[in-house]
């Protein structure tokens, strides 16, 4: 009962894991840039959905589709500003680039809403009993597991079947002979980016029910355990890092429970160091041969 | 080559002139004591405080120099003798960010220093007081490291010891048989600190058993579940919190979705949840917390209302404690007959010696005095939350 | 004297970039010390001079492996780390043995990188056979490793010696090292390292500057230097002519984590408190934004990065609250400014003399 409880609980933190690395995915897949700026988008989700539930008074639902506009037409406006100058610079350019973006989401979000943690409301309240109250699950887990699944699905069905799915997996493959195919290779890539970002709204006001509490920092720490995720189930692959955020949750979870809480994150490293040693390129991504 | 050469030299011209001009940088609002009065008599100290402006950190630092300022504030628009010209710098709660804050802050001739506010960024500018002889005050940075040693260094809160043995002395007293869990942050030495104390002095007095002791980290602090099972499944009727506010928030939600009510105990760091926005006070309900302040104390009301109104969030200990730091400042100063012109090792020694023979009272405390090795008498109390209020329990 | 100039002019290129850089760093340093000592420097300055040493060792030595070898690495603070801790314990154990500071001080670096330098060996094998993005996001977990690794220790030094402890489980206090009574506890876990004696000068600072230099200088214009560039520029052509890739990239990678090791323990001794988490991921990040906008395999460039974007958010502590925002604008339009090929045009058409200068570099 006990291991059980620990691992809904890796599951369902796995699963807002999995919502924000297959943004991180989707975008490294088809853009080749590690966008770092995306867990302070999450963060910026937060806020939005916080400020129109707690401040308009708007019902749940509402404040959660205003959270998923303002991150998508932001991370929009973000890549035309600071992201597509830079579209044949070196990819470490672009990496810094999104580092100074990172900083100001983070720094602008403290001189908004002040440096204060705020109680962030759960989208949806209460727990339902198993085993005669033995063990307690949350509905807010329960969502995230359930929304995280629908939106892998969603996610692969869009990208294998529909026309823009076809465009952006022929920008991912090459872009000047997508360029070269008539598919217009920045509107392709400003559609990542909005859903990209999109996804990024949905996990923040996931993350914010499962923590409570929303600072401005909130993004950071998630951002960079999706990026493990991504890299750990294969990044660039959608069902990688589906699984590799349940995973890696799982093994968070696992590793306060019965190793050692001050070393959680070391073990979830160190599983990652493992895995990438043995399969170089992650648990579902395919390894390139190089040509000579 | 000569194109180089000239880069280098453009290079060092402007690595200096820019390390001139950030130091510079305060210098604008020198004599604030030319306007408003003329009195000869009134002497004008230059003050400063610094803690986390920006980052995870910030809230508390936010709270210290706001307080600070709100104190130096309403001591200039009163008739007081002394009055204060202050800076705020941010120090992003890390040593050398530190440092840095408070050499920008001697640039500008900072006289008596009233900070910083969190614990490994104060014994670094403890050690830079000790050797410039700049009287400091800490208000919230509570580990004994930062006063050890250091005969100019004084602090407002409790110490870390103090507070642990304060708070298992309080649970033998009144807990006797409990079993207890203690969740703490293990990269906080205000957190660890405590916890170190607490646990000691609770094997010494065996009046209660510690049955779980779970950790967290800053990049673990949004997610108690596993903590909160370990603690339930161990049969802990009594959560012990030596931490901060804000992730004690979180696992009060947390718990409460799980379905586990034990009664939580807290120690000064939690104060302030109550007025957390959008904090949800009924699942705060019980908790027993040891504090010498209260933001919802009557007596402190006319402070609480002025930082209200002047910052718009309610103030928590930190701001208590850093608005008591200016007071006790201005107290020293004008106990010791210190004046303007003197200079911060002037100053410095005149106020060693006038602390340890100080009486305070203030919001945090009743007759604080203080010993020569900086750390500060007073009594907390203990309170427990009923209906959204403390109650003195 | 026109004689010496000729040979000066003989010489190659990048050798006189090289002494150019040198020169450039003693010139910097006569300059500041002169100033420090007829008190024209502000504190605010002089405090900021050894960290800039540190920051400037740290982002020559990351070049060397993300600029000459090629490979992302975002775990640097890490060596910083190993190092900055294994400095003060050194330091502060050795207090009784070489009361004098400076030799103390010598050999806490020598100490720190050593540990370093063992700690990249033991990292590097393993993880120098993955590649680009795979290899960055290793180096971050080795990084945030280390950080909980040295959150876990607890160190105290008495007349017995050293006493160590690991505390994962987080219950262990310095009571439990067992120091006698005229023992010190040095490193206390998660509190870090405090009442550590600052015994770093800027003068040591200068002269890390220097042998960091030196050091990566030498190894790039080498046989071994070649050797690491061909592999960054083709791999598999450097492979097919007989290279040992994994000793190369090694080499690098171990000078690159002593380095940082050395100015870890010289950043470790300037304070008197030191926590592990200063070691983040962030710190990481800070010292490859040095690199990039240096720019890869450029030494001097990254030295005046270095130096510039520390004294940058000390220079807008006049903006206030604003301060960090307008660090991240700066941050930004820097970056698209050195890299958008249209701004870049730009600046080359006023300068035309920079643009030919620069196509002959290339």
């Amino acid at each position: 009962m006990e291991f059980l409880s620990y691992l809904i609980s890796g599951i369902s933190l796995g699963s807002v894991y999995a919502i924000i690395a297959l943004g991180y995915t989707m975008v490294y897949g088809i853009a080749k840039m590690l966008n770092f700026a995306h867990g302070d988008i999450i963060m910026i989700g937060g806020y939005v959905s916080f400020c129109a539930m707690f401040y308009l008074g708007l019902p749940n639902i509402v404040a959660v589709l205003l959270a998923v506009i303002v991150c998508t037409v932001l991370g929009v406006v973000i890549e035309r500003l600071a992201y597509k100058p830079l579209r044949s610079a070196p990819s470490l350019a672009v990496l810094i680039t999104a580092i100074g973006v990172s900083y100001f989401l983070q720094n602008s979000a403290l001189l908004i809403w002040k440096a204060a943690a705020r109680v962030y409301p759960p989208v949806v309240e209460g727990s339902m009993q198993l085993f005669g109250g033995k063990l307690t699950v949350s509905y807010v887990s329960l969502l995230t597991i359930a929304a995280c699944v629908v939106i892998m699905i969603g996610l692969t069905t869009f990208v294998n079947k529909s026309k823009m799915g076809k465009a952006m997996r022929a920008c991912s493959e090459d872009k000047a002979a997508a360029q070269l195919m008539g598919i217009n290779v920045n509107a392709t890539i400003s559609a990542t980016f909005a859903i990209g970002s999109a996804l990024a709204a949905i996990a923040g006001v996931l993350l914010c029910s499962f923590n409570t509490s929303l600072m401005p920092t909130t993004g950071s720490m998630p951002g960079i355990k999706a990026f493990t995720a991504a890299v750990f189930g294969g990044i660039g692959s959608i069902p990688g890092a589906f699984l590799g955020g349940l995973l890696l949750g799982i093994i968070e979870a696992m590793a306060k429970a019965y190793i050692s809480t001050n070393l959680a994150n070391s073990i979830v490293f160190a599983v990652l160091i493992v895995v990438l040693l043995v399969k170089p390129a992650g648990l579902l991504g395919k390894s390139v041969t190089e040509k000579v | 080559m000569k194109k180089k050469f000239m880069c280098m030299l453009m290079a060092a011209a402007m690595t200096l002139s820019m390390a001139a001009c950030g130091s510079k940088s305060d210098d604008t609002n020198t004599d604030a004591n030319t306007d408003g009065t003329d009195s000869a008599e009134v002497q004008t100290f230059k003050l400063g405080s610094s803690g986390p402006l920006t980052g995870d950190a910030a809230i508390y630092g936010m709270a210290v120099v706001q307080g600070a300022e709100l104190a130096v504030n309403e001591i200039n628009a009163s008739d007081s003798k002394i009055k204060f010209e202050f800076q705020k710098q941010d120090d992003e709660a890390d040593g050398e960010k530190a440092v840095n804050a408070y050499n920008t802050m001697m640039d500008w001739g900072m006289q008596v220093l009233v900070g910083p506010t969190t614990t490994g960024a104060s014994i670094a500018v403890a050690d830079a007081c000790y050797n410039d002889r700049t009287f400091m005050l800490t208000p919230s940075a509570s580990s004994t490291d930062v006063t050890a040693g250091k005969d100019n260094v004084f602090q407002v809160c409790f110490t870390d010891p103090n507070q642990g043995v304060g708070a298992a002395d309080y649970m033998a007293e009144n807990y006797a048989g409990a079993k207890v869990a203690v969740i703490y942050r293990n990269d906080d030495a205000y957190s660890q600190g405590i916890r170190d104390t607490f646990v000691k002095e609770a094997t010494d007095k065996g009046a209660f058993e510690v049955v779980y002791e779970g950790t967290f980290t800053n990049d673990t602090a949004s997610d108690f579940s596993v903590q909160l099972a370990g603690a339930q499944n161990a049969g802990a009727d009594l959560v012990f919190l030596p931490i901060y506010y804000q992730p004690a928030s979180i696992i009060f939600s947390q718990a409460k979705a799980m379905g586990y009510a034990p009664t939580f105990f807290g120690v000064d760091g939690m104060d302030g949840i109550l007025t957390m926005p959008g904090f949800d006070a009924s699942l705060a309900e019980g908790l027993m917390l040891m504090t010498p302040f209260s933001a919802t104390d009557e007596a402190n009301q006319a402070f609480v209302d002025a930082y209200t109104a002047a910052y718009g969030t309610e103030p928590n200990q930190f701001a208590a404690d850093a608005y008591d730091g200016v007071y006790i400042v201005k107290a020293a100063l004008e106990a010791a007959g210190c004046t303007a012109d003197m200079s911060n090792e002037e100053i410095c020694d005149a106020l060693v010696s006038a602390m340890t023979s100080l009486k305070f009272t203030g919001l945090t405390g009743t007759d604080m005095t203080w010993n020569a090795e900086g750390q500060v008498s007073k009594a907390p109390t203990a309170y427990v939350v009923k209906d959204g209020q403390y109650v003195k329990g | 004297m026109t004689q010496k100039m000729n040979k000066f002019n003989s010489l190659k290129k990048t050798t006189k970039v090289d002494f150019a850089t040198y020169l450039g760093v003693i010139v910097v340093f006569i300059i500041t010390t002169i100033l420090q000592n007829n008190g024209s420097l502000k504190r605010s300055a002089i405090g900021l001079l050894v960290p800039i040493c540190c920051y400037m060792s740290m982002a020559v030595s990351l070049n060397l492996t993300v600029g000459i070898l090629g490979e992302l690495s975002l775990g640097h603070a890490g060596f910083m780390s190993v190092g900055a801790f294994s400095g003060i314990v050194a330091s502060q154990s050795l207090m009784g043995a070489i009361p004098n500071a400076p030799v103390r001080l010598a050999i806490s670096m020598v100490v720190g990188a050593i540990f370093a330098a063992i700690v990249g060996l033991l990292i590097g094998t393993p993880v120098l056979r993955l590649q680009g993005d795979y290899l960055a996001i290793v180096t971050l977990a080795f990084g945030e490793i280390i950080k909980e690794l040295i959150n876990c220790l607890i160190i105290g030094y008495d007349e017995n010696g050293l006493h160590f402890i690991f505390n994962p489980a987080g219950n262990k206090t310095v009571d439990d090292l067992g120091l006698s009574a005229s023992g010190t506890a040095i490193i206390k876990g998660a509190q870090g390292a405090t009442g550590t004696a600052t015994i770093a000068t800027f003068t040591a600072g200068f002269i890390l500057v220097m042998i960091t230099l030196i050091v990566v200088l030498n190894l790039t214009r080498s046989r071994a230097g070649r050797a690491i560039m061909a592999i960054r520029d083709n791999r598999i052509a450097a492979q097919a002519i007989g290279l040992n890739l994994t000793k190369y990239k090694l080499m690098a990678f171990v000078t690159s984590a002593a380095l940082a090791g050395a100015a870890g323990a010289l950043y470790g001794l300037n304070y008197s408190s030191l926590q592990a988490t200063k070691f983040n991921f962030n710190l990481s990040i800070l010292i490859l934004v040095f690199v990039v906008l240096g720019g890869l395999g450029n030494i001097w460039g990254s030295l005046i990065a270095a130096a510039a974007l520390t004294i940058l958010p000390e220079a807008l502590r006049q903006f206030a609250d604003f301060r960090m925002l307008i660090y991240a604008i700066v941050l930004i339009f820097v970056m698209l400014a050195t890299n958008n090929p249209q701004v870049k045009a730009f600046f080359q058409k006023l300068l035309p003399h920079h643009r030919a200068s620069a196509e002959k570099e290339d």
